[in-house]
């Protein structure tokens, strides 16, 4: 995985709450056993018509989006579908972090996997970034801000054991692994 | 010794290392499911690492999500016609048999939706922790379980080690009192649920849904209420198990038998939460307060009385859920016109599903233009349907009676529903483009979808009911 410690981006907005994983990746695309190239199917159903045409009104469209790669989203993004093709849509794509004043359990877990960093914000914080789409910004994981073009950093709350795979690119497994003598001990003992 | 949920006693008991401050828990897994859609990539990344799977006994796999539902394409020598699909079912047959893991294969008499049959089978026991790469796997927690969705990364953790790294989530109450009124059901309680809570309202918890009247659901209803905690966005749902919960189980083909059963059940019996246990929030509602429901938007969230008018909201998914349904705020959904019905999915596909839509099709036919979708969630449901005829009650109206599988409610099995179509569905989610592009998914019970196919309109199903 690959390791994260600053991200330095433009913004894209897609301010719309509740914003659900069948909306970042439809169902459709779901019979693939690969997990690459996804991010062609990357709100496939917003971005294009019936007749595959990019819809010029959609952000991902817009000419000032391109090389972006902070999404700012309404709340609770990420909702419904344990899909994992989503984030793997969304960083194939070429967004590295979701800013959000929430995002749905199983996404945000799916997400910190795959070295996609999900930024929970305060409400001021937010509603300053949807109104201001295209801001530069920088995230900083080790010292757990986002800094915004005028200065001002507001922090983020991020898990001790996540920041620290996410900053040394350690993989999860790897870790499990290691637990494997306190896993059988757990075994013998519940005579499982 | 402290009172404990019934949460906390699981969680504890399947902590193989705690949490701290600096690592998640390590959380022992008991049954792992696994289906088609979400492990070929998890399985791939163990065989390029050279992992084994850990523990094949502890994995049951079948096939549904992209699984075909025509019988033609099953037993009459069809080819599966959507190639993808047929190349996901061929991956998970050759990565069951290569890591020895039971799968309930295409033509297995008892394969069928994963959270329908982990139940029917038996494998999902009171006490258990379960986990399956598909959110709805809140659905075991009907029987004691602790039982949440996972990503593929997290099938491959399972896959590896038997294990998940996990933070301890909060937990929450939801009492349910009274009783139900006449023609309302376990899908219009837990709609209700959700338009209470909100589609985030869960979120980071797992809810225990408590009182009088959730003692009084039976199984199939209680399956029907924990599915659909994830959309209140909650982590998990449970319902302490009893003598309802013992009743069911005993003589499954997987459950403890003999003097197993007696030591199982004595654990069983430790499960619920002990009286005055603290929960970190508490909901309470009334049973009898519940009307039929029906959603008229574009998440399971934006649910209202089936004869309720749209409330007005001003907020941007409001209005692109208006856009999307065509649907005005202080329209009344009842009268609407309704061009397809399903009836199936995890949420409602079981027996009593099927009987209480046959009991109002019974001597009526689904109305001119409308095509009614019936699809048993196991080959076990379809068979005992059959045997009480209810596929006769289904075909004699006009309904397609199907072999079991995920169908409508995902989509990517060949069924689906045209863009613009208005379908009453007995799944889980409305959100955009769920049945099919452009398709347009109204959230109803068995009963209240079987009036929508009589009428050919969103129609009060106790208008119908004797």
């Amino acid at each position: 995985m690959q390791v994260i410690r600053r991200i330095r981006s433009r913004t894209l907005v897609l301010p719309a709450a509740d914003v659900d994983t069948d909306q970042i990746f439809p169902a459709r695309f779901l019979t693939t056993t690969s997990r690459d190239g996804l991010g062609r199917a990357l709100f496939a159903d917003w971005r294009f018509d019936a007749e595959g045409r990019p819809r010029p009104e959609f952000v991902l469209n817009r000419p000032e989006s391109a090389g972006c790669s902070i999404l700012v989203a309404g709340r609770n993004f990420g909702g419904g579908s344990s899909r994992e093709h989503a984030p793997w849509a969304l960083l194939d794509y070429g967004i590295r972090a979701v800013i959000s004043t929430s995002i749905a359990d199983i996404f945000f877990s799916n997400a910190v996997k795959n070295g996609l960093l999900p930024v929970i914000v305060d409400e001021d914080t937010h509603q300053w970034l949807l109104a201001h789409p295209g801001a530069e910004l920088e995230i900083d994981l080790e010292a757990i801000t986002v800094a915004l073009p005028d200065g001002r950093r507001a922090g983020f709350p991020m898990e001790a054991f996540a920041r620290h795979c996410l900053l040394h690119g350690v993989d999860e497994l790897g870790y499990l692994i290691s637990c494997l003598p306190a896993i059988e001990a757990h075994e013998r003992t519940n005579a499982r | 010794m402290t009172k404990q949920t019934m949460f906390e006693k699981i969680w504890r008991a399947h902590e193989v290392v705690p949490e701290s401050a600096e690592a998640p828990a390590v959380l022992y897994i008991d049954l792992h499911l696994v289906h088609e859609v979400t492990s070929a990539q998890a399985f791939r990344l163990l065989r390029e690492r050279g992992i084994p799977v850990r523990r094949p006994d502890r994995t049951v796999a079948t096939l549904d999500h992209a699984t075909p539902t025509d019988t033609r394409q099953l037993f009459g020598g069809v080819p599966i016609r959507l190639e993808s699909a047929a190349r996901q079912i061929e991956e998970l047959e050759r990565n069951a048999a290569a890591s020895g893991i039971e799968l309930f294969g295409l033509r297995d008499k008892h394969r069928g939706i994963v959270h329908v049959i982990g139940p029917e089978l038996g494998l999902t026991q009171p006490g258990m922790t379960i986990v399956c790469g598909d959110s709805h796997t809140s659905t075991h927690g009907a029987f004691g379980t602790l039982a949440f969705g996972i990503g593929t990364t997290e099938v491959g953790h399972v896959l590896a080690t038997q294990c998940l790294l996990q933070r301890k989530p909060k937990t929450l109450a939801v009492e349910v009192r009274g009783k139900f009124a006449h023609g309302v059901s376990a899908k219009d309680l837990v709609l209700a649920i959700i338009a209470q809570l909100g589609v985030a309202g869960g979120s980071g918890q797992v809810i225990e849904y408590r009182g009088e009247a959730v003692r009084a659901l039976s199984m199939d209803e209680r399956m029907t209420v924990c599915n659909m905690s994830i959309e209140a966005g909650a982590r998990a749902g449970m319902i302490a198990p009893d003598e309802t919960t013992f009743t069911y189980m005993r003589g499954r083909p997987r459950a403890p038998a003999g003097a197993e059963w007696e030591r199982a059940l004595a654990a069983w019996q430790q499960l619920p939460s002990d009286a005055g246990a603290a929960f970190d929030r508490e909901v309470a509602l009334d049973a009898s307060d519940v009307p039929p429901m029906i959603s008229y938007g574009t998440n399971p969230g934006m649910s209202i009385p089936v004869n309720g008018i749209i409330p007005m909201r001003n907020d941007e998914s409001f209005l692109k859920a208006m856009q999307y349904m065509a649907f005005a705020p202080g329209d009344m959904l009842a009268g609407k016109p309704v061009d397809i019905v399903f009836i199936g999915s995890c949420t409602n596909s079981r027996l009593s599903d099927l009987r209480a839509a046959a009991a109002l099709l019974r001597g009526r036919k689904v109305a001119s233009g409308v095509r009614m979708l019936v699809v048993p969630g196991s080959q076990q449901v379809k068979q005992a349907a059959e045997a009480e005829g209810l596929h006769e009650v289904f075909t004699g109206a006009g309904a397609e009676w199907r072999e079991s599988g995920c169908s409508m409610c995902v989509g990517i099995n060949g069924d689906t529903a045209p863009a613009g179509r208005y379908v009453v569905s007995t799944s889980n989610r409305n959100f955009e483009g769920r049945q099919g592009q452009g398709a347009r998914t109204l959230l109803a019970s068995p009963v209240t979808a079987a009036a929508a196919a009589v009428t050919g309109r969103i129609t009060d199903p106790r208008d119908l009911m004797s």
